[in-house]
C-alpha cells in the first residue's frame, strides 16, 4: 500500500461522499415523506389512489434499483423527459425507499390493536383526536427500527449510482482501477469511506431499536 | 418514436438474447441461494452457541455484511484479489462468492431468529411429556423453526435475484448490458429504443421477483396465526 496515492486521491473520495450523502439523505428524507403519505392513503382507504398505490409498490419492490435507473435515466428522456444524474438518482432513491417505507409503516399501523382505538373512542375522543394521539405514536414507534432497517439499506444501494454516470465511491474506485492501476489503495478507501458512511447510521439504528423498545405498550 | 423500442424485441432474436441475459443473473443468485441456504443453517446454529470467540466472530460477520454494500464486496473480490495474491478469479465466480457470503449471514440471522423464537416451555413440556433430545428437535422443534423459517428464506431468494443484477458493473453480460447491447447496434433505426426496452427488463425482473414474494407472503401469513 503506497499511503502517498492515498494522501493523493483522499480529496477525490471526500469529493465523492459528499456526492453520495448528499443524494442518499434526500432521497431518504423524501421517501421516509412519500413512504408516510403512502401508507396513509393505504390506511384510510382512499379509493382509487390506493389501488394505484398498491401496483406501485409492488413494481418497485420487485425489481431491482439498477433497472429502475436504467430506465428513469435512459429511458425517460425519449419521451422527452430530460433529468440530470443526479435528479435521477434521488428520484430512483425516492420511489424504491418510498415502496420499503410505506410496507414498513403499514405494518406498523397495522399493528395497532383495534382495542386502542375503541378504548380511545369509548372515551369520547373524536375520530381525528385517536388517529393522531392514539394510534399514529404508536405506529411511528413501532415502525422505527424498521425504518432504521430501511435508511441502511437505501444507504448501501447509493453504490449503484455509478452506473449512470454520477461520482460517487463506487465511480472514483473504479476511475482508480482502471486508468490508474492503483487497485488496492482504491479499494481500501473505498471500505474506508462506507464505514465512515454506514458505521455511525447501523449504530444509532441498534441504539435506537433499543431504546423504543419501552415505547412498545402492552407487552 | 411510434412504439418507443418494443419493435426491437422482435427484430431477429433479440427477445431470447435478453432472456437468457436474465438467465445469467437467475443462474447467479440460484446457485448462491443454495449455498446461502446451506451455510445459513449453519452459521445460525453457531450463533445461539454460548461462546465468546464464536459470538465476536459471528458479531463481526454480521457486521460487515450489514453495512458494506454488495457492490464493494464484489470489487474487492473480483479486483482486489487478482492485485493482491494474482489468481484470477472469473467474473462469474466472484459474484457467487461475494452473494454466498452475503446470503450466508442474511440467512444465518433468519435462522438464529427462529431458533431463539422457540419458547422455553416447549422443550421443557416435550421433556415433561416424556420426549429424548432427538424427538424433541424432530418432532417439536423443527417444524415450528422451518415454519418461520420458510417464508423468509424464500423471500431471501427474491433479494438475491434482484441483487444479482449488480454483476453488470463487473463485466458478467447479464440482461441490462444485452440490452444496451442491442439499443446501441439500433441506435440509427429504432433512437427512442431505451424507454421501450428498459421498460421491458423492469418487467421480466418485476414477472420473476413478484410471483416468489407472493408466494412468500402468502405462506407467512398461512403458517403465523397457529
Amino acid at each position: 500500500m503506497n499511503w502517498n496515492v492515498i494522501r493523493e486521491y483522499l480529496p477525490l473520495y471526500i469529493e465523492a461522499l459528499g456526492l453520495t450523502v448528499k443524494i442518499g439523505w434526500l432521497g431518504i428524507i423524501l421517501s421516509i415523506a412519500l413512504g408516510l403519505v403512502c401508507a396513509l392513503i393505504l390506511y384510510f382507504k382512499v379509493p382509487l389512489l390506493q389501488v394505484i398505490i398498491k401496483i406501485y409498490i409492488e413494481l418497485f419492490r420487485n425489481t431491482p434499483l439498477l433497472v429502475q435507473l436504467f430506465f428513469l435515466y435512459f429511458g425517460l428522456p425519449k419521451l422527452g423527459i430530460r433529468i440530470t444524474a443526479q435528479t435521477c438518482g434521488i428520484l430512483g432513491l425516492t420511489l424504491i425507499g418510498g415502496s420499503y417505507m410505506t410496507e414498513t409503516f403499514r405494518s406498523g399501523l397495522s399493528a395497532i390493536d383495534s382495542i386502542q382505538s375503541e378504548s380511545a373512542l369509548s372515551l369520547g375522543m373524536k375520530k381525528h383526536q385517536v388517529f393522531f394521539y392514539v394510534i399514529l405514536p404508536q405506529a411511528i414507534s413501532i415502525s422505527i427500527p424498521g425504518f432504521m432497517a430501511n435508511i441502511i439499506f437505501l444507504l448501501k444501494e447509493t453504490s449503484v449510482f455509478s452506473a449512470i454516470s454520477l461520482m460517487d465511491l463506487m465511480f472514483t474506485a473504479k476511475d482508480l482501477i482502471g486508468l490508474e492501476y492503483k487497485t488496492i489503495e482504491a479499494l481500501f478507501l473505498l471500505v474506508v469511506f462506507y464505514l465512515i458512511m454506514l458505521l455511525p447510521v447501523s449504530l444509532l439504528g441498534t441504539y435506537i431499536e433499543r431504546r423504543v423498545r419501552y415505547a412498545a405498550y402492552g407487552d | 418514436m411510434q412504439l418507443m423500442g418494443i419493435e426491437l424485441l422482435l427484430k431477429g432474436n433479440n427477445f431470447l438474447r435478453m432472456l437468457s441475459g436474465l438467465w445469467v443473473a437467475v443462474r447467479i443468485s440460484l446457485v448462491s441461494v443454495i449455498l446461502s441456504i446451506g451455510l445459513g443453517l449453519i452459521v445460525g446454529a453457531l450463533m445461539t452457541v454460548q461462546n465468546k470467540v464464536i459470538k465476536t466472530v459471528m458479531r463481526l460477520y454480521l457486521e460487515i455484511v450489514r453495512i458494506m454494500p454488495q457492490m464493494v464486496l464484489l470489487f474487492i473480490v473480483y479486483f482486489g484479489t487478482t492485485r493482491v495474491f494474482g489468481i484470477n478469479i472469473e467474473a462469474e465466480l466472484s459474484a457467487i462468492i461475494v452473494f454466498t457470503f452475503w446470503g450466508t449471514a442474511e440467512m444465518g440471522d433468519l435462522v438464529r431468529g427462529a431458533l431463539i423464537s422457540i419458547p422455553r416451555h416447549q422443550y421443557e413440556s416435550a421433556e415433561a411429556l416424556g420426549l429424548s433430545k432427538l424427538q424433541t428437535y424432530l418432532y417439536v422443534i423443527l417444524p415450528q423453526t422451518l415454519r418461520r423459517l420458510i417464508p423468509l428464506s424464500i423471500n431471501l431468494i427474491t433479494r438475491m435475484i434482484k441483487t444479482t443484477s449488480l454483476v453488470m458493473m463487473i463485466g458478467i453480460v447479464e440482461v441490462l448490458k444485452v440490452t444496451q447491447q442491442i439499443i446501441e447496434a439500433n441506435r440509427r433505426t429504432s433512437p427512442n429504443a431505451a424507454f421501450g426496452m428498459f421498460a421491458t427488463v423492469f418487467m421480466m425482473y418485476f414477472i420473476v421477483c413478484w410471483p416468489i414474494s407472493l408466494l412468500s407472503k402468502h405462506l407467512e401469513k398461512r403458517w403465523s396465526d397457529r
